[in-house]
């Protein structure tokens, strides 16, 4: 995977979502489905995606499903940009 | 002939409009619903008929744990044409390992033994994962999976009249976020229609009138206001899930627009979300100017959240004016207070060390050095007195800070099969809220809860639930932990924050993030939040009480003066 998409993501999640940036977030941690990130949150993490990275996130494939981890968010974009 | 819940679906499914539209259901990822009021009454009908071949009769408990509205509405009216009590619950969310959901609906369900455990295909796995262990004494429902093929269809004639006494229970209504037993407000038909008859005339509702609402049916807010009062009075309800809504805020709006909504409860960081996280793109063609009122309902209200919103959302139709407030109950079915519709809700500003050492609401100027504003939610509606107590629940006057008192004649039966709870909140007759406020000119400004509830994001968060998941945690000490809310005003809510005092606060940095994290991730699997701060502070930081407990409510102050907040 992309290590600077990585990255950013895991600054933007720590620092605006998490609000701790020393927090070791590992790439294939579940964020969603362990409840680190709760759904109010989503529609935050989709809107940075699609300002940062160009990638459009569709309302409903913001699920746990599909973006539980970083590794999973970066292959989306990656795939889609 | 005295109302009863079926009984008034029955009388609009009969009725000369029996055609007129009743209940439009939209979906994220397929095509909306449109039911009339014959079509509603039908699909109960129809559950009814499978709920009774399963045994289901008068008085017995009917558990709905389902993800489809179209599913929980026959559910809930299925079972009250019965003469049966339904009950909806949540269903687990997102999150893999539910084990706070499971163990907390587990122990409901061997208290209040219901007959039947009605759920949908999508979440069945979720309800048989609630059901306690088979043992001695315990009483397993049946299980009914309904589908919407089994309960569509129009072939059919409504039978069942809904006559019977209308002061049995009605409904069970489920306070939320507890991890310890959770009370089942039980309300009678006779209430339901006292609240609904006092309520619609404080917001002056008409048939006339079109709900929309993403609220979950398992809250009082959602329950009443956005499901039973218009399927009742024979007003059109608009009702979107709140899983689609949370994702896409923007299908409140659109739904507004394409449905002329008049009425909309939510609460108050529904105010800051849509303001903040709607794109432009999704308010094209968006028009809100057929809404009297959006009802800010069931979290402390910022004023705050409703400049944000009219700032963003005045040039669509929805100015100051239209943004009314609410103070509600499970316990008096729903509306204790109402403001005025069409008018702003009043805005006061006091002197915050007044309120906070003196417990007293002194108005002052907005630009005053040590300000905190209040918003009014309103007088009480009809038939509703208001008293504010002070520690030895004696009454108050006004402008005097205490424990909100209610008496009213739609109040709650009983919590099911929980008297100690019930005869403990009650005081000579008036029912003790437990939060705290105070009145002027008549109209009730609520400004916190008496116990440290934290609310976030309209779920209600027990600290005590926080620390003894923290104390836990590898490395922190059980008893040196406290939790509490902060405020977050950019958010319209608040937020959870954890203190900790660590033995060895000279550990490398990268232990304490370590610790930290697992502090953060301790309460994500075990509860229903995440924790936004977590502080970790060395032996003796913590301000104890007198009687050496750690005192939540001097920490928060401590803590919120070192923060700034």
């Amino acid at each position: 995977m992309s290590d600077e998409i990585g990255a950013k993501l895991k600054d933007y999640l720590k620092s605006e979502i998490l609000h701790d940036e020393s927090y070791p977030m590992a790439d294939d941690e579940p964020l969603i489905s362990s409840g680190l990130i709760d759904s109010f949150s989503l529609v935050d993490i989709a809107l940075f995606v699609e300002e940062t990275f160009g990638v459009r996130i569709d309302d409903n494939e913001l699920t746990a499903d599909n973006f539980d981890t970083v590794a999973e968010l970066v292959k989306h974009i990656e795939a889609n940009q | 002939m005295a109302r009863t819940l079926p009984g008034q679906l029955f009388t609009l499914a009969t009725g000369a409009e029996s055609a007129r539209e009743a209940l439009r259901l939209i979906y994220s990822d397929r095509d909306e619903i449109v039911l009339s009021r014959k079509e509603v009454y039908l699909a109960a009908q129809r559950t009814a008929e499978q709920l009774a071949a399963l045994g289901v009769g008068a008085g017995d408990l009917v558990i709905i744990v389902q993800q489809d509205s179209l599913l929980l509405t026959a559910s809930f009216f299925g079972a009250a044409l019965l003469g049966a009590i339904p009950s909806i619950m949540p269903f687990a969310s997102e999150k893999l390992h539910p084990d706070r959901y499971r163990n907390a609906m587990s122990a409901l369900i061997k208290l209040s033994e219901p007959a039947v455990l009605a759920t949908d295909p999508a979440v069945e796995d979720d309800a048989r994962a609630i059901l306690p262990e088979e043992g001695e004494g315990i009483h397993l429902p049946q299980i009914l999976v309904l589908t919407p093929e089994s309960v569509l269809g129009n072939s059919d004639e409504p039978r069942l009249d809904g006559t019977f006494d209308p002061d049995v229970v009605a409904l069970l209504q489920h306070s939320s976020g507890t991890t310890g037993l959770q009370k089942g407000v039980a309300l009678a038909h006779r209430a339901i229609f006292e609240q609904l008859d006092q309520y619609s005339k404080s917001l002056d509702f008409t048939t006339d009138d079109v709900i929309v609402s993403w609220l979950p049916l398992y809250h009082d807010m959602g329950l009443i206001a956005g499901f039973l009062m218009p399927l009742l009075t024979g007003a059109r309800l608009v009702l979107m899930s709140p899983f689609d809504w949370v994702r896409a805020p923007h299908m409140l709006l659109q739904a507004i627009t394409a449905q002329g909504g008049t009425l909309t409860w939510l609460p108050n960081f529904t105010y800051n979300f849509c303001a903040q996280k709607i794109r432009d793109e999704n308010l094209e063609g968006v028009d809100l100017s057929s809404m009297r009122a959006f009802i800010n309902c069931s979290e402390p209200i910022y004023d705050n959240s409703h400049r944000l919103f009219a700032e963003r959302f005045e040039p669509y139709g929805a100015g100051i004016e239209k943004l009314a407030t609410c103070y509600a109950m499970a316990e008096t079915v729903f509306g204790v207070t109402q403001s005025k519709i069409g008018e702003p809700a009043r805005v006061e500003w006091l002197d915050r060390k007044a309120l906070r050492e003196d417990l007293q609401a002194v108005p002052v100027e907005p630009d005053y050095e040590n300000v905190e504003s209040a918003v009014s939610s309103g007088k009480p509606i009809g038939g509703m007195n208001v008293r504010v107590l002070d520690p030895d629940r004696n009454p108050l006057p006004e402008r005097r800070i205490g424990e909100i008192a209610l008496n009213c004649s739609y109040m709650l039966t009983e919590y099911h099969r929980r008297p100690d709870a019930t005869e403990e909140a009650f005081h000579e007759g008036w029912y003790l809220t437990g939060d705290m406020g105070y009145v002027a000119d008549g109209e009730v400004f609520v400004l916190g809860r008496k116990k440290d509830l934290i609310i976030v994001g309209g779920k209600n968060v027990y600290p005590r639930d926080i620390e003894m998941l923290v104390s836990k945690v590898d490395g922190i000490h059980p008893g040196r932990v406290v939790a509490f809310g902060a405020p977050n005003v950019g958010a319209g809510t608040e937020d959870v924050a954890v203190i900790a005092e660590i033995d060895d606060f000279d550990m490398p940095d990268e232990e304490k993030s370590l610790l930290k994290a697992n502090v953060r991730r301790k309460v994500a699997a075990g509860s229903d939040v995440a924790v936004r701060y977590v502080e970790l502070v060395p032996r003796g930081w913590l301000v104890k009480t007198s009687s050496g407990k750690v005192s939540r409510s001097a920490n928060r102050l401590k803590f919120l003066d070192e923060k700034g907040l």
